[in-house]
C-alpha cells in the first residue's frame, strides 16, 4: 500500500468521512469535520501505523491531507 | 456478571478500598491487574482474585513515577490485550497543621494523589481512546469537599482530583469513556484505622447512618458505576458517606 493510501485509509476509519471527501487540500477541522481530539488521535493512528513519534511541534504543522502525506513521506525518506 | 469480559486496573488495591473494588469487580466478572507500590501484598489480592476463577496479575507501580506507569500501563495492555475500565485509588496521607507541614509532605500527597491520577489516566487513555470505550473512576473523599484541620494536603489534593475529572469527563465523553468520581466519607480502612482515638469519635458524631462506612460500600458503588447500566453518568461525584456530608 503506497503512503497516499495508507493515510487515506486511517483517516476514513478515524473521521469516518468519504473516500471523495479526502482531497490533498481538505482540512481535517475546517472540511473533513474533525474535532481537537480527533486531530490527536489522527496523529497518534499515524505514529502506530507508521511506527514512528510524531513530536508535538511537526503535529501541530499538521493541518491538510496533504501536509500529513508531505510528513510522512519526508519520515519514510528519512528512515 | 456485569463485567464479563470487561479488564479493569486498579491502582492501590494491595489494601483497604482499592483491594475491595478489585474483589468486587473481579465477583462482577471482571479480569483484573491489582497495581500498587506494595508488590507482595498485591500478588496477595492476586491469589484472592484469581480464586475467583477470573484472571489477575500483581504490578509494582509507584503512581507518582511517569514513566513508570505508561511502561506498566503498557505492560498491562500486552498482558491482557486491553484496558476498560481504570480506578485511580492509590492515596497517601501525611497530615499536619498547616503551620507545622513540612513542604515534603506537602509535595509528597499532591503527587502520589493527584499527578498519580494525571500519570495513570493519561497512560490508559490511548488505549481507551482506541476502543472507543472506557470507565474510569476516581476515588477522592469527603475531605476535599468539607475541608479537614491537619489534612490541608490530602484535602487540596482530593478536591484537585474532581476538577481534573470534570475536564476531563469533558474532553472524552464523544468517546465513549466516562470520568466518574466517588467520595468516600469515614471509611474504616489502614488509613483511618491509624487516626487518634478522639478524632475518629469525632467524626463518628458526624455520621447520620450511625456506623463507619465500609470498603465494600465504595466497591458497590464503584461496581456500577463502572457498569453498562451507568452509560449516561460522567463527570459526577458519587458521596458515599452514611450522609455524613450531604
Amino acid at each position: 500500500m503506497s503512503i497516499e493510501e495508507k493515510v487515506k485509509t486511517i483517516i476514513i476509519n478515524q473521521l469516518g468521512v468519504d473516500e471523495g471527501e479526502i482531497t490533498p487540500e481538505a482540512s481535517f477541522i475546517d472540511d473533513l469535520g474533525a474535532d481537537s481530539l480527533d486531530t490527536v488521535e489522527l496523529v497518534m493512528a499515524f505514529e502506530d501505523a507508521f511506527k514512528i513519534d510524531i513530536p508535538d511541534e511537526d503535529a501541530e504543522k499538521i493541518i491538510r491531507v496533504k501536509d500529513a502525506i508531505d510528513y510522512l513521506k519526508a519520515q519514510a525518506k528519512e528512515q | 456478571m456485569t463485567l464479563e469480559g470487561r479488564i479493569s486496573l486498579i491502582t492501590g488495591a494491595a489494601q483497604g478500598i482499592g483491594k475491595e473494588i478489585a474483589l468486587e469487580l473481579a465477583r462482577a466478572g471482571s479480569d483484573i491487574a491489582v497495581a500498587d507500590i506494595l508488590f507482595d501484598k498485591a500478588e496477595e489480592t492476586a491469589r484472592e482474585i484469581e480464586a475467583l476463577k477470573r484472571k489477575a496479575k500483581a504490578y509494582h507501580m509507584d503512581v507518582s513515577d511517569t514513566d513508570e506507569v505508561h511502561q506498566t500501563v503498557n505492560q498491562i495492555a500486552e498482558d491482557f490485550s486491553k484496558i476498560d475500565i481504570l480506578v485511580n485509588n492509590a492515596g497517601i496521607t501525611r497530615d499536619s497543621l498547616l503551620i507545622r507541614m513540612k513542604r515534603e509532605d506537602w509535595d509528597k500527597v499532591l503527587s502520589i494523589n493527584l499527578t498519580g491520577v494525571f500519570n495513570c489516566t493519561q497512560a490508559v487513555l490511548r488505549w481507551m481512546l482506541k476502543q472507543r470505550f472506557g470507565r474510569i473512576v476516581n476515588i477522592a473523599s469527603v475531605v476535599g469537599l468539607m475541608g479537614n484541620a491537619g489534612q490541608s494536603n490530602y484535602a487540596a489534593s482530593k478536591a484537585a482530583i474532581i476538577g481534573f475529572s470534570k475536564s476531563i469527563a469533558r474532553e472524552i465523553a464523544s468517546r465513549g469513556i466516562t470520568v466518574n468520581v466517588i467520595a468516600p466519607g469515614y471509611i474504616d480502612t489502614p488509613m483511618t484505622q491509624r487516626l487518634p482515638n478522639e478524632v475518629k469519635k469525632g467524626f463518628l458524631n458526624q455520621i447520620p447512618i450511625p456506623r463507619l462506612g465500609l470498603p465494600q460500600d465504595i466497591a458497590k458503588g464503584t461496581a456500577f458505576l463502572v457498569s453498562d447500566d451507568a452509560e449516561y453518568i460522567t463527570g459526577q461525584v458519587l458521596n458515599i458517606n452514611g450522609g455524613m456530608y450531604m
